[in-house]
């Protein structure tokens, strides 16, 4: 179980840091929402893999319980990373929607003032 | 007898809590903003004197407040003799200052600015005397800097004025740097920041390794500040600002601030062979060359500023001499240099003012037309040279013995000479700027036509000159003043009596050779002046500005080669440059022995990873066809939610699953106006290079959580586990960790989130105000819309699963203290719900049932959290402590109220709000794309049809 949750984050942060590195704004969404997957479940994975344990407290058996704080956290990274997701594809709309491309490096342009230097 | 230290807070405070007013007061007139401005300097002023007493008497006033104990950092000020003495002068020519300001600006200049500047400038430096912190010291250091880059800028408009302030921040700013480190280094010695302190480990400082890298660390600060050889060059190009912050910044305070340091460190670092030949020797050194100069300068003011960098290089020596008599010596002369050169400075500014020029060479002749002028000018030059009964006269001699018995490396006659030619020089030009300025013919052809100023301008200058005078003639007055001081400086108790005769010694013959040399230099200025500018010298400026040049062209070549644009090149930069770190720190550990069996893998769990790991790589191999790729996301992100169920984290399972439907919505919605495909520009070398890098991200990564999940670690989970029930009154615990334990985590996150939905709302509204809502409305959207837009089935569908999803989400959230759920999980349920009446009946038609705007929700969501944990506080409990109870109401089971539950509340409206607003702000852009409003739920409504019956067709 264990290899199979290390391959799928290692496939993740793969896929997500290839199409990271593309020059385009939408895969490099796509990308970035890739890697967040990858790294929520490495969160989430930090908690050490447990089944039928949920961190919900039984009155009446004494079980152990899976580790309940990478869930927290991991929740909140869940919605934070939407929100950086949401900004994300707003800003490359926007640029896309001002420059008409959507291209994500900028060429370095000679001004007047540099080459007169 | 202790004195208590309190009013010292407030003295140090005065200058910058005055520093707002002047910009408000400066619309009642420039009387009441001088006034005004002087108020805090005379209330500082007033407080000081109130120590003064027991100050002399050799008492130490002390205060001190706690600020950042962790970092030996404290607001402590103390007061000594030597404190003392330069927070008097520095209150006290500010007040001086503050009223020839107010005579010497023109109407045109922004006199508030001018007052507020000279406050911030006098607060720093009034700190830097009265610190008894080191590190509070360096803080007030930089302030000095700064503030004085504002005054000498001050004329904007002037480029010498812009050259000149960034030259003296750009030295006075390095050696600050400098002096850090050095500042840093001593309080390591002395194992405490606290000057008091420090001035105790003398010895052991001394006998550090560490004391030459300290020494000249801290003296490259003072050098720079005091303008000593070879950093002096930025003095006379600061003279580009207004002749009230020359005379303040130039004769009195910023350039005394390195003197004062030395003045202060004196017990701590000299005594040895490195401090006197470090320190006497740049002395002599700008004493001289700083004097030499002087005498050829034809500006009034640039002749100040060398004959200043000369007289600050003569106290440089004298400290660096290391002996009690030179200490004496520095002491008093700082205080007789700051009368007449400050006094100078004024005159100087007086004959700018009213000749309109500061050129020698066009001025002469002016002792009958400024009679007061020439009066005060020259008293106050006649004891800059050093003529007997002007107190210049005293603090020389003294300077004169003490350099008659001073041998540099064996030699004898070195110090003497040199002395004494700095001090014929310095002759030389005071006579000059006596005769060439008042002396000689009346001449005709003074840019302006010269008279004497009126009262207020020449009132600080005469109130200075008869201090020259008075200390001249009765030396004795300055007695206790210096005897506290020089006690200050050196650490014992001193008690000098200055007089003005003290017989025939070298002194005396020195000083007649000086004068009657000075005198024969003066008669050969004219042939002397010819050579001097025919002879070939380095311009300091030259060199500086080509080091600036050079500077400012290599950091644009590493910025060029570094910082192209291209921002795939630097994300391939530091993920290639973290696998590496990881893999680097790998090899500098090992890994023990696993302690955790593997789990086993069922057949169905297995296929869902083959999902997600087929759809990931089908993501990158067809991630040119945008739309297909973003069903593929869908995918993986339903395979993790199914992973989230099997691996006993119903919570996230519920979470990912909602997020990712708003994810996928949201990007749909973008995709509408971003292009359907990417074209494939990549070269296959860049393919390969962007490969090797992500398997190695990915190979290092799944290695890393491999690695990790099968080894055990502690946690603090186990007293998560324990207090979830008993302390936050909740069964789920990962639902009580995000309202309880750290709920104060979940308020930042939230706050986030909201600030996240206000950014997309303003993105928006910017952009639609600007050039892109009139692209918007040219491109051509309509090839790619549905006939239907509206379609009937969606439209019913969606109002029945309405009042359904409501119910879900308030369930999800009622239960989610005790089981799977939460505000977040239902925040989400119900956007998805509100999205669903956007998607199937249109943006008008939902936006007009829509009662509460969603910024409204995001700030009620935020602030109902805020307020349930400061609720806490009534109660006397920490910020968010979460309180409980269980109801019974006979007809429904017993059920649990919590606060928890109320902060929960405050996150379901968050989230909903911010996922909203982002959502909401998307599809308004569709309105300027050109689309038609529909008011009506649905495009072909079967109703209408069936009440119009035959008249519609």
């Amino acid at each position: 179980m264990e290899l199979l949750v290390a391959s799928a984050i290692g496939t993740m942060t793969a896929g997500g840091v290839y199409l990271m590195l593309r020059l385009r704004t939408f895969p490099v969404i796509l990308g970035l929402a890739l890697l967040s997957y990858a790294v929520n479940v490495f969160l989430f994975s930090s908690g050490r893999l447990s089944i039928d344990m949920s961190p919900i407290l039984s009155k009446y058996s004494d079980t152990s319980y899976s580790d309940p704080l990478p869930q927290a956290l991991v929740l909140t990274a869940i919605v934070i990373s939407f929100g950086m997701t949401a900004v994300l594809v707003m800003i490359s709309l926007g640029a896309y929607l001002e420059a008409d491309n959507d291209e994500i490096d900028i060429e370095p342009e000679i001004t007047d003032e540099d080459s007169a230097t | 007898m202790e004195t208590t230290g309190n009013f010292l807070f407030i003295i140090a405070l005065l200058p910058f809590i005055g520093a707002l007013i002047p910009g408000l007061m400066i619309r009642a007139g420039r009387n009441a903003t001088a006034a005004f401005t002087a108020m805090p300097t005379a209330v500082a002023l007033i407080l000081l004197m109130t120590y003064a007493p027991a100050v002399l008497r050799g008492e130490v006033i002390q205060a001190e407040v706690a600020w950042l104990p962790q970092l030996g950092l404290s607001v402590s000020f103390f007061l000594d003799g030597l404190g003392l003495l330069f927070a008097c002068m520095i209150l006290g020519v500010g007040l001086l200052i503050t009223l020839y300001a107010r005579y010497y600006l023109s109407g045109e200049d922004p006199v508030g600015q001018f007052y507020t500047y000279l406050l911030l400038f006098q607060g720093a430096m009034l700190g830097i005397v009265i610190s008894d912190n080191i590190l509070l010291l360096l803080v007030f250091w930089e302030l000095t800097s700064l503030s004085s880059f504002l005054l000498i800028g001050y004329w904007k408009h002037l480029p010498e004025g812009r050259q000149g302030a960034r030259m003296a921040l750009a030295v006075t700013g390095a050696g600050g740097l400098a002096m850090i480190g050095g500042m840093l280094i001593l309080g390591n010695i002395a194992g405490s920041y606290n000057l008091t302190d420090i001035l105790q480990a003398g010895d052991a400082i001394r006998a550090s390794e560490w004391y030459m890298p300290a020494l000249i660390l801290i003296l490259l600060g003072a050098f720079t500040k005091s303008a000593q050889f070879p950093f002096h060059f930025w003095l006379p190009h600061a003279m580009a600002a207004p002749t009230p912050v020359s005379a303040y910044l130039h004769s009195a305070t910023m350039v005394k601030a390195g003197v004062f340091l030395m003045a202060r460190m004196w017990p701590v670092l000299s005594g040895t062979d490195a401090w006197f030949y470090i320190v006497a020797t740049t002395g002599l050194i700008t004493m001289v060359m700083g004097a030499l100069i002087a005498l050829f300068k034809d500006d009034l003011k640039a002749l100040l500023a060398f004959s200043t960098v000369s007289h600050l290089g003569l106290l440089t020596m004298l400290l660096g001499f290391g002996t009690q008599a030179a200490a004496v010596a520095a002491v008093f002369h700082i205080i007789n240099h700051l009368t007449f050169k400050a006094a100078l400075f004024m005159t100087a500014g007086i004959i700018d003012h009213e000749t309109h020029t500061r050129d020698i060479k066009r001025l002469g002749g002016l002792r009958h037309l400024m009679p007061i002028t020439f009066l005060i000018g020259t008293i106050a030059a006649l004891s800059m040279a050093g003529i007997p009964l002007f107190n210049g006269f005293l603090s020389k001699e003294m300077m004169l013995e003490e350099a008659s018995h001073t041998g540099w490396a064996g030699s004898q006659y070195a110090v003497p000479v040199l002395a004494t030619i700095g001090a014929l020089l310095s002759v030389a030009y005071s006579f000059r700027f006596i005769f060439h300025v008042f002396f000689g013919p009346v001449r005709d052809d003074y840019p302006a036509k010269p008279h004497d100023p009126p009262f207020g301008l020449w009132a600080a200058p005469a109130l200075l000159v008869v201090l020259v005078v008075l200390i001249g003639v009765m030396p004795f007055i300055a007695d206790t003043v210096v005897a506290a001081a020089a006690s200050a400086v050196t650490g014992t108790d001193l008690d000098p009596h200055l007089k003005i005769w003290h017989g025939v010694t070298p002194a005396l013959f020195m000083s007649v050779a000086a004068v009657a040399g000075g005198a024969l230099l003066l008669m050969l200025h004219r042939p002397l002046d010819r050579v001097w500018r025919a002879a070939p010298r380095p311009e300091a400026k030259a060199i500086f500005d080509s080091l600036v040049a050079g500077c400012v062209s290599l950091t644009r070549r590493i910025i060029e080669a570094t910082h192209n644009g291209a921002i795939s090149r630097y994300l391939a930069i530091f993920t290639a440059a973290s696998v590496l770190l990881g893999v680097a720190a790998f090899m500098g550990g090992g890994l023990v022995e696993p302690t955790r069996e593997l789990l086993p893998i069922p057949p169905v769990i297995a296929v869902g990873w083959l999902m997600l790991v087929v759809a990931t790589g089908c993501v990158v191999v067809m991630h040119h066809h945008r739309f297909r790729a973003l069903v593929l996301i869908g995918i993986i992100g339903l395979s993790i939610s199914s992973g989230f169920v099997y691996l006993s984290a119903p919570d996230l399972a519920l979470t990912q699953i909602s997020v990712e439907t708003v994810t996928i919505m949201l990007l749909l919605l973008a995709l509408h106006f971003l292009p359907k495909t990417t074209p494939r520009v990549s070269s296959t070398g860049v393919k390969l290079r962007d490969g090797v890098i992500a398997a190695a991200a990915g190979l290092g990564v799944g290695a890393l959580s491999f690695a990790f999940m099968q080894r055990d670690i502690s946690t603090i989970s186990s007293y998560h586990l324990a207090n979830s029930y008993e302390g936050g009154g909740g069964t789920n615990v990962v639902n009580v960790i995000l309202v309880d334990f750290r709920g104060y985590d979940t308020f930042g996150e939230i706050i986030v989130l909201g600030i996240a939905g206000m950014l997309i709302y303003a993105l928006m509204q910017a952009l639609l105000d600007g050039p892109s809502a009139q692209r918007l409305r040219n491109t051509d959207y309509s090839q790619d819309r549905s006939k239907d837009r509206h379609p009937l089935m969606m439209v019913v569908a969606t109002r029945v699963l309405m009042p359904i999803a409501l119910l879900v989400g308030t369930f999800i959230f009622l239960r989610g203290h005790n089981q799977p759920g939460g505000g977040f999980v239902a925040g989400l349920v119900v956007a998805i719900a509100l999205l669903m009446q956007y998607m199937a009946s249109g943006f008008a038609w939902t936006q007009a049932r829509k009662r509460i705007e969603y910024h409204t929700m995001i700030g009620f969501g935020v602030l109902i959290a805020g307020l349930t944990g400061v609720g806490s506080w009534v109660f006397g409990k920490p910020f968010l402590t979460s309180a409980f109870t269980y109801v019974h109401l006979p007809p429904i089971e017993e059920f649990e109220l919590a606060t928890a539950m109320l902060f929960d509340l405050g996150v379901f409206l968050t989230v909903l709000g911010a996922v909203m607003l982002m959502l909401y702000s998307l599809s308004r852009i569709a309105r300027f794309a050109g689309e038609t409003v529909n008011e009506e739920p649905m495009d072909y409504d079967p109703a209408s049809r069936v009440d119009n019956g035959p008249e519609a067709r």
